[in-house]
């Protein structure tokens, strides 16, 4: 006699792996919520094919490239990213017959570099000193330098934050009549800015789009002058009503609190967008504060983040963690 | 008075030093009297519009003031003024 299935709904049925992109689930964290009406969710993109959000918005770079014809079978995408991004543009790639060349800094861990050798990407390393400005700089004047090059330029492609918000953002809408506030982490701008403006509109100014930033370490603030910073074109800071940042010791607190309390495995963004959600939420009376899950714990393993006391933990400050 | 965290890429304008203070009752205040301490931060803090460079995020303890009142940000002698250079997010 067939036994019931337990976990229906299930996840859907897909033709192939990227189909199956999204559709990520909405966990309630009951323990964190620092008030009775006030309900902390958490939108678990760490259940993303390859393990991040960037899954998204990688597959909705390809098919732009792809509905515009700026691609062919066989050519080279460039891209530049400190991780997530070339790793889901790598299984993409590698699925759909294009070759992937990411341009990422020397100090990210070694599982990203692991998981791109893993899905055929190449690397080439940027100066970890310039964080991910070096990663942009190096990777537009190899693009600039070779028009062979495809470059997908995730922080100034409005496939990017349409990723969102065609759909994280009716995903989380689907589920939540109300959201007091949305808040995740500043990289590119793309889910802030997806989710933010499809937020938004559907519910009004009553929603509060929150940043939650990383506070570069010293040793990644490698620049020459501050004319050499750089804001991602598809940053529209107006959409923002809060905007802060984490330390890195913060966000590795926190990305411990979400394991030992909630049971979540995930990255170190998460738990600096955490450690804001609560803060959000501690200000608010009632309402649905609903947070991104940017990625798990896998990449960040060899840190000894989950394991160790933080301060046993080696180059906290000079390490890219999100 | 006010602190200020001074970033590497500010440091060999303000003498070195990685915190400096100043009075002001908001950021523009604060800002203007670093820069009458030590006129070399003006071409990076400022840009020729009197604004804030637009590579220059300053906070206000931990929130950017730029989604706050920007310059008019009121400011409290206990708080505390963090000025980083815009850097492309992390693992994206």
């Amino acid at each position: 006699m067939a036994t019931d299935l337990r976990n229906k709904p299930c996840g859907g049925r897909y033709g192939d792996i990227i189909e199956a992109i999204g559709h990520t689930p909405l966990i309630e964290l009951k323990r964190l919520s620092p008030k009775p009406g006030v309900r902390l969710w958490v939108k678990l993109e760490s259940r993303n094919p390859t393990g991040s959000v960037k899954d998204r918005v990688a597959r909705a770079l390809i098919l732009d490239a792809e509905d515009k014809g700026l691609i062919r079978p066989g050519q080279t995408i460039l891209e530049p990213t400190s991780g997530n991004t070339g790793i889901s543009l790598a299984m993409i790639c590698a699925r759909k017959g294009y070759k992937l060349k990411v341009v990422m800094p020397d100090n990210v861990t070694p599982e990203r570099t692991d998981l791109l050798r893993m899905y055929g990407a190449e690397i080439v390393y940027s100066e970890g000193s310039k964080g991910s400005n070096g990663a942009v700089e190096l990777a537009l004047d190899m693009a600039a330098k070779d028009s062979d090059y495809y470059m997908p330029y995730q922080y100034g492609n409005e496939a990017n934050p349409n990723a969102h918000y065609n759909g994280t953002a009716l995903e989380i809408l689907e589920e939540l009549d109300e959201v007091s506030a949305f808040v995740a982490g500043l990289g590119t701008g793309g889910t802030l800015m997806g989710n933010g403006r499809r937020l938004k509109e559907e519910l009004g100014d009553k929603v509060k789009i929150v940043a939650a930033e990383p506070m570069q370490g010293e040793p990644v603030q490698g620049l020459r002058s501050l004319d050499d910073g750089f804001i991602p074109p598809i940053i529209d800071i107006s959409l923002l009503d809060r905007k802060i940042f984490v330390t890195n010791q913060d966000a590795i607190t926190w990305t411990r609190k979400l394991l030992d309390e909630e049971q979540l495995f995930v990255g170190v963004s998460t738990g600096a967008i955490a450690r804001v959600a609560v803060r959000i939420a501690g200000e608010l009376d009632e309402g649905n504060v609903v947070f991104i899950a940017a990625d798990d714990g896998s990449k960040y393993f060899s840190s000894g983040i989950y394991t160790r006391p933080i301060e046993e933990i080696e180059n906290l400050d000079s390490t890219v963690w999100w | 008075m006010a602190t200020i965290k001074i970033p590497p890429v500010l440091r060999s304008a303000v003498g070195g030093e990685r915190e400096i203070s100043a009075d002001g009752d908001n950021v523009g205040e604060i800002l203007r009297a670093v820069v009458e301490e030590h006129p070399s931060t003006q071409a990076q803090l400022f840009g020729a519009d009197g604004d804030l460079n637009r590579y220059v995020n300053v906070y206000l303890n931990d929130e950017d003031v730029r989604v706050l009142e920007g310059l008019a940000t009121t400011v409290g002698v206990s708080d505390t003024l963090v000025i980083l250079p815009a850097m492309a997010g992390g693992a994206r």
